[in-house]
């Protein structure tokens, strides 16, 4: 039955490798993607393995390189994309030292250059402000005002009055320098405490905005000019300054000096700039050649990292000559790791070579599946559930089609399916495009691609029988309909209505799906509703039938051959003389009941309701029947449906005492034999371990008998969700068709052609909004409960962990997405 | 009346091809997977068909329509509606 009929065989491998060959087989392993290793260490502290110092210079190696990244991010350069096939494989020793050599330099590199840069950077700004500074107080020192104060300045010519007015007036000193415009408020104020009153202080705003070195932000800055006498003063100002972060320039008062000061200030910031420039395409070109290689680091980083922390698993053993290493392999695989190793060994050129040696084990083993891209995704819905145990029949199998089948008799429509399978046809034609797209939502929908494509392929087949093209029906091959009443019936004013009659207007049963005379009809739902409940009934009992026949491989497989007369037969007779003869019912009054029959109890009108039929049979009850009419539909039934009953009940019991009777008969009667072993092999419960008390199985088995009986019922009422999705979906695409897209038919030429452009705007954005995404959305999940709890709790354990193999594409992709 | 079972005798067989003769033509790494599909499909598609089919295979009851629509299937659907009719009781 192929692959996914149940989990592949594992088998647990013991693995001896040389010292020397152990990395190079453990890249060649992980190259393949086949083992699962176990931890031997783990009880040893992670920094007391054997290749810790390997490890440490791989997390080394890996902060170089997030550095390096790091600083490409800031500078917004691109690293360019990798080609799966330019993956680079784990590097060997000798490339190591190289990689680790590379890497050391380049990131010393870009560390130098970051700090020359942000010295650079300082002196560049503060020569900035030096200017600033230097050309706002122009305006100060040219004032007569201010000549007349200042001490400093040199007597030009002889002036005999300005150096008597100098001496006069005494020493004043000035601080000029640049400050947060924010700050300056509270700074003037606080000159003005200190001093009480005797500074004075100018400022002129800076325009545009200037850097601030300890945030990097630009913010408003302004020159500020403070005059006071007096040299305590002096320090006193110079402290608040340094308080308030001010930035004291030396500022000469004279013009002729600061005008030489400007000059000498300007050329320094042309050279400086220069430098800046320079040093900026130095560090662009670093990163730029390290861009060109970054990928390929990262991945050999991350192999390298991966191959020691699963060195670090293996036991030396005794002799210390080689390593010890045990994991789990799937048994189709045990080819394909020889190979590894060989290769491994021959890699290293070691002389003595890799052996692997399979060792038989009580323990579970993992599951695993083979998948192609097609299975997978209905592997991960069952997976979701609960992973299956090992060697466990897989529903996952059938699902395949009976998960899009039974979301198709909930979305029945051609025009919505179509659009599902266009959608789906678009994601499976660009796959590869498609495949590097994170974006999770958009990863959703992607893995499931083909999942969609048979839903949207399905319900095409549903909606070519349901006969509904949104909304409407296909005439293809004639109605069976036709009208029988005569012109005067037809044109009478006073009559509303006409109902036809079956057995004078029906001429044939169309072939294949719904007639389309039905859509025209007013009493349609009635009609639709008989049969889409029908049918519901009919497939959820079918479902659950093979559910419980799935049990039966199960018992088979683990060899538990009296649990197929102990709990399979009951649930099987339960299932099948109650519900399974309701669907025998149903399609008996479908073939029996007729309205051109010549019996009148055949007739509609003595139709009998089969779901009061069910329970007058489960009662034991009566119905007095109608007119001319027979209370059963054929002889015997009323014995037929004793007998049925009367088995079922009895299968309760046989249920609930059967298989813990039979444990107790199993067991010796006087307790401890030594070494009574035999370990329930791979059962997730554990029923019929010998070391649980009776107590527990018979309330266990309780627990399982009285949750099967109403289940029956339940889950059989459940399947009629399957009616009920449907006549939601064909309803609302009816209203949507009625009331916004036939809205624009009413209108004639251009105001039609207008109005029909909006309407069909409306409808189709709502057409695929609410009723192919939020409809869609909502089948998909409750075929997903019905398969999860109606279907599968019926057999499936689940108690299995899932294999997790060391392969390097699972980690590569791992840490991709995190 | 053997012609009534002529349609429902030709999809029911078109089932049986796919779903019975489908299985042995499937090749490839995959053979089992894509057998039970077939099969699968097979039958759950031909029991749709068919509870559809037998539906309205002896309905209980007729389609109510107005007398637009009935006019309409008169003119579209070609039987005609004439003034007396030969009604089989």
């Amino acid at each position: 039955m192929g692959d996914m009929f149940r989990s592949e065989k594992m088998a647990l491998c013991q693995l001896y490798i040389q010292p020397e060959a152990a990395y190079a087989s453990i890249a060649e392993l992980g190259e393949s993607g086949c083992v699962q290793f176990r931890d031997l260490n783990d009880q040893i502290n992670s920094f007391q393995r054997k290749y810790v110092n390997e490890v440490r210079r791989c997390d080394e190696m890996e902060r170089r390189v997030r550095y390096i990244e790091n600083q490409l991010r800031k500078d917004e350069i691109k690293m360019p994309e990798l080609d799966p096939d330019q993956e680079p494989s784990a590097p060997n020793p000798r490339e190591i030292i190289d990689l680790e050599a590379q890497l050391e330099k380049t990131e010393n590199e870009l560390r130098e250059m970051s700090a020359n840069g942000a010295s650079l950077h300082a002196n560049f700004r503060h020569m900035q402000e030096l200017k600033s500074v230097l050309e706002n107080t122009e305006g100060f020192f040219s004032d007569q005002e201010v000549i007349n104060l200042d001490s400093n300045r040199q007597t030009e010519g002889d002036d005999p009055t300005a150096v008597q007015a100098g001496a006069q007036r005494g020493q004043l000193a000035f601080v000029a320098g640049v400050i947060k415009l924010e700050r300056f408020f509270s700074f003037e104020r606080m000159l003005w405490r200190i001093s009480r009153g005797n500074i004075f202080l100018r400022r002129n705003d800076i325009s545009g905005l200037c850097e601030d070195e300890e945030t990097g932000r630009q913010v408003l800055k302004t020159v500020f000019v403070a005059f006071f006498q007096g040299e305590q003063l002096k320090q006193r100002v110079k402290k608040v300054c340094t308080g308030y972060h001010a930035d004291v320039y030396p500022c000469p008062s004279s013009a002729v000096e600061r005008a030489d000061m400007i000059r000498d200030v300007n050329t320094r910031l042309e050279d400086l700039k220069m430098v800046l420039n320079q040093s900026a395409d130095h560090r662009n070109r670093v990163l730029s050649s390290a861009a060109k290689h970054l990928a390929r680091w990262t991945i050999m980083v991350k192999k390298m990292k991966a191959i020691y922390h699963i060195l670090n698993y293996f036991n030396p053993d005794v002799t210390g000559k080689c390593l010890i290493g045990e994991g789990w392999v799937p048994v189709r695989d045990l080819p394909t790791v020889q190979q590894a190793l060989s290769r491994g060994s021959k890699l290293s050129e070691s002389s003595i070579p890799a052996f692997m040696n399979v060792i038989s084990t009580n323990e579970q083993p993992p599951t695993f599946t083979r998948t192609n891209k097609f299975t997978s995704g209905f592997q991960n819905l069952i997976d979701s559930y609960g992973m299956a145990s090992y060697r466990e029949v897989n529903p996952a199998l059938y699902t395949c089609i009976t998960f899009p089948f039974l979301f198709a008799v909930m979305f029945g429509d051609m025009g919505h399916a179509l659009i599902l399978v266009a959608f789906a046809s678009w994601l499976i034609i660009k796959e590869r495009q498609l495949a590097s797209i994170k974006e999770e939502i958009f990863n959703i929908f992607f893995g499931g691609r083909y999942i969609i494509l048979l839903m949207g392929l399905f319900s095409l087949y549903t909606g070519l029988i349901y006969n509904d093209v949104f909304s409407k029906s296909m005439n293809i091959f004639g109605s069976g309909w036709q009208n029988q009443y005569n012109t005067s019936t037809v044109t009478d004013e006073n009559i509303e209505y006409l109902t036809m009659r079956p057995n004078i207007s029906n001429f044939k049963t169309y072939p294949l799906g719904m007639d389309p005379v039905w859509q025209l009809a007013d009493n349609k739902i009635i009609f639709l509703n008989t049969f889409k409940m029908k049918l519901s009934i009919v497939f959820g009992v079918l479902h659950m039938i093979f559910g419980v026949c799935m049990s039966v491989v199960n018992f088979i497989h683990y060899k538990k051959y009296a649990s197929i007369f102990l709990e399979f037969l009951p649930q099987i007779l339960f299932l099948l003389l109650l519900f399974g003869y309701m669907v025998f019912m149903m399609f008996y009054k479908w073939i029996v009941y007729n309205d051109s029959s010549l019996d009148q109890s055949l007739s509609p009108g003595c139709a009998p309701s089969i779901l009061i039929l069910f329970i007058n049979m489960m009662l034991f009850g009566n119905q007095e029947p109608l007119e001319g009419c027979k209370e059963y539909m054929f002889e015997g039934q009323e014995l037929l449906q004793t007998i049925f009953v009367v088995v079922a009940i009895i299968c309760i019991p046989w249920m609930l005492l059967g298989k813990p009777l039979y444990i107790k008969a199993k067991r010796p009667k006087n307790l401890p034999a030594p070494n009574q072993t035999v370990v329930a092999p791979a059962g997730g419960h554990g029923h019929g371990g010998d070391d649980e008390p009776m107590s527990e199985i018979f309330i266990q088995q309780a627990i399982h008998t009285i949750e099967y009986v109403l289940s029956t019922i339940s889950h059989t009422a459940s399947y009629l969700r399957l009616w009920a999705l449907s006549l939601a979906h064909a309803q609302l695409s009816e209203v949507l068709w009625n009331m916004i897209f036939s809205m624009g038919f009413i209108f004639d030429s251009y105001i039609g052609c207008i109005v029909i452009f909006l309407t069909f705007g409306a409808w189709s954005g709502l057409t695929v909004g609410i009723l192919v995404l939020i409809e869609g959305l909502s089948a998909f999940l409750h075929t997903l409960r019905l398969h999860w709890v109606e279907f599968m709790s019926k057999f499936y354990e689940g108690a299995g962990y899932a294999f997790a193999p060391f392969s390097f594409k699972q980690i590569l992709e791992d840490e991709g997405e995190g | 009346m053997v012609d009534a079972y002529v349609p429902p005798l030709i999809i029911t067989v078109i089932w049986a091809v796919i779903g019975i003769i489908g299985p042995f033509l499937a090749r490839g790494p995959n053979r089992g997977v894509t057998q039970c599909c077939i099969m699968l499909t097979a039958v759950t598609c031909w029991l749709f068909w068919l509870c559809c089919y037998l539906t309205q295979m002896n309905p209980l009851i007729g389609p109510k329509l107005s007398m637009n629509e009935i006019m309409i299937m008169a003119r579209e659907w070609g039987n005609e509606i004439k003034d007396t009719m030969d009604v089989v009781a």
